[in-house]
């Protein structure tokens, strides 16, 4: 198989693709926010329950392609017991990942598991996919109710 | 007599389209996205190219030769649209944007004349956005109620339901030709007899028909037609709209300026005849020339030919790409054409549509702008593989092929 393709769906986004972790409704979330890409269809809703701005709970439900849910899985894991300020952070380093403006071979390793998504800069039809969950989560932290969309 | 029978040489077209012999990923391009636009032949890219050094000028207000040969090579265009489906007259035969431009001045400017509160229009289940979201805006301006022909499992219209919708409140009906993402043949012919026995006008959505085979419009007896260039073999940005003269002459203009009057004072403006009307402002008089070179090219051809080699094609598609493990067909209706659209157990369309690409194949995910007959299936999206009289029995089997490759990447 083409290395790009494989860089793409690395073995992390296949498993997290195929069981998603924290994939449920959160029964008592207290921030909610529902993300659409009007491109391909994909859907995904983010609960958290947040306390003192830090991130107790998370979880997601939703309609997507291998990268959008993979992204949303491993964002949930990762961003559980963060603060408020630590989430937003990691969505703005993650934005600079699959956009290829994280150069910085420390930084990308500072994102851990995330780092995997490094390969999405290669295709830019599939950026909005591997970030529809985080833009979704920047809303739910914020509180804002209202629909978000990628496009 | 064997000698009688033409047969399509598949190979010697896909040397008139120099885009088919480029590489994607190194491998060599695969397009089976032809709904969404086709490729253009040499002569058409060509005849742009030309239009632009010899020729360019603006049209229908120049006494200069050069603007007197443009303005006779944009108007021989609108002959040969007229003569490829057979209109009557050229003032039926107004040129616009594409589809959904068509659509939009039908909606506006038939809506603005006889629309009224209470009254109804009917659309199908399967229309493009482009059918739906115009009808949508003149019903809210209006206060009147769009009504909705159901589709069955299939993805067929479900015709005793059309003609239940039909009632004394329904002033104008406005169906797809050919599903865009489904491939759906509608049985518009019918649907046209049955609006027309109640007085009721009808437009077709052609823009995934008229490539595909004949059309005679006086034969179909449709009010409106509406078809794009660009899915035509010709440029992007050109397009026609088909219109009755009884209507056309009552519809007000739909936009203002150049092209469009007659006369005009501060107090008072008179409008040009048809069909320049619809015409206002410096439309792409390249594109429309291109437009008449790819009827051209078609006609050379033979449209039946093309249906003939086409039916052939979609039949061998239908049978191995159903035939894949894991493969789901998306739209089973009875009369369908060129369009397979389907769903992989498991693997969402737009990974389907990047591991093809790297094979070379070109398709189409996601919901098509169809999202209500996504919403119908119960799905968010599916991938379409749609053809044209250049693709060929081995990318379908490459394709087969590359299909299974996806379910080698998910393991």
């Amino acid at each position: 198989m083409d290395s790009e393709l494989r860089e793409l769906y690395q073995q992390v986004i296949l498993d997290h693709n195929k069981s998603p972790r924290n994939f449920k409704k959160l029964e008592d979330a207290n921030h909610h926010a529902e993300g659409h890409n009007p491109l391909c269809g994909d859907h995904l809703d983010v609960y958290l329950q947040l306390e003192n701005d830090v991130v107790k709970d998370i979880s997601f439900i939703g309609n997507g392609c291998a990268i959008s849910k993979s992204s949303a899985s491993l964002m949930t894991a990762i961003v559980k017991g963060k603060t408020k300020k630590e989430a937003e952070h990691l969505f703005e380093k993650f934005h600079d990942l699959v956009t290829g403006n994280l150069k910085d071979a420390n930084e990308i390793e500072a994102l851990g598991k995330l780092a995997v998504f490094q390969g999405v800069q290669e295709f830019p039809a599939r950026v909005k996919c591997a970030s529809l969950a985080w833009h979704t989560l920047h809303v739910a932290l914020n509180n804002t109710e209202e629909k978000i969309s990628t496009e | 007599m064997l000698t009688d029978v033409k047969i399509l040489d598949v190979q010697k077209i896909r040397k008139d389209f120099p885009i088919l012999h480029t590489l994607v990923h190194g491998k060599p391009l695969v397009y089976f996205d032809n709904a969404a636009t086709t490729q253009k032949p040499l002569c058409v890219i060509q005849k742009e190219e030309e239009y632009y050094k010899t020729l360019n000028s603006n049209i229908h207000r120049g006494v200069h030769s050069l603007s007197q040969k443009a303005t006779t090579a944009y108007e021989q265009a609108r002959e040969k649209v007229l003569r490829f489906f057979n209109a009557s007259r050229l003032s039926e035969i107004i040129i616009t944007k594409g589809t959904t431009d068509s659509i939009n001045l039908v909606a506006s400017s038939f809506g603005k004349k006889f629309i009224k509160e209470g009254d109804e229009i009917i659309i199908s289940h399967l229309e493009h956005h482009s059918n739906i979201v115009p009808w949508q805006l003149l019903c809210e301006e209006k206060g009147a109620a769009l009504k909705v022909i159901p589709i069955n499992d299939k993805g067929e219209i479900i015709f005793e339901a059309f003609e239940k919708l039909i009632s004394e409140k329904t002033k104008f009906i406005s169906v797809v030709y050919v599903s865009n993402s489904l491939g759906t043949v509608n049985p518009v012919k019918e649907i046209i007899q049955l609006a027309h026995s109640r007085n009721i006008p009808v437009l077709i959505d052609a823009a995934q028909a008229i490539q595909h085979f004949k059309i005679d419009v006086q034969e179909l007896d449709c009010d409106f037609l509406a078809f794009s260039g660009h899915k035509l073999y010709a440029p992007t940005g050109v397009g026609i709209l088909y219109g009755k003269e009884k209507y056309l002459e009552e519809m007000p203009p739909y936009q203002g300026g150049g092209d469009m009057i007659s006369s005009v004072t501060f107090e008072k403006t008179t409008y040009n005849s048809l069909p320049y009307k619809f015409e206002a402002g410096t439309p792409n008089i390249a594109g429309v020339i291109g437009m008449g070179t790819a009827i051209d090219y078609l006609n050379e051809i033979g449209m039946d030919l093309i249906s003939s080699y086409e039916k052939d094609l979609f039949e061998y598609a239908n049978a191995k790409l159903s035939s894949v493990e894991k493969l789901t067909p998306i739209g089973t209706a009875e009369n369908k054409l060129s369009v397979f659209s389907f769903a992989l157990e498991g693997i969402h369309p737009h990974d389907i549509g990047t591991i093809l690409d790297f094979d070379g194949i070109a398709i189409r995910t996601g919901h098509h702008c169809t999202q209500p007959v996504m919403q119908r299936f119960g799905i968010p999206a599916t991938a379409r593989i749609s053809l044209s009289f250049y693709n060929t029995k081995e990318e379908i089997d490459f394709t087969a092929d590359a299909l299974k490759k996806v379910f080698e990447v998910f393991g």
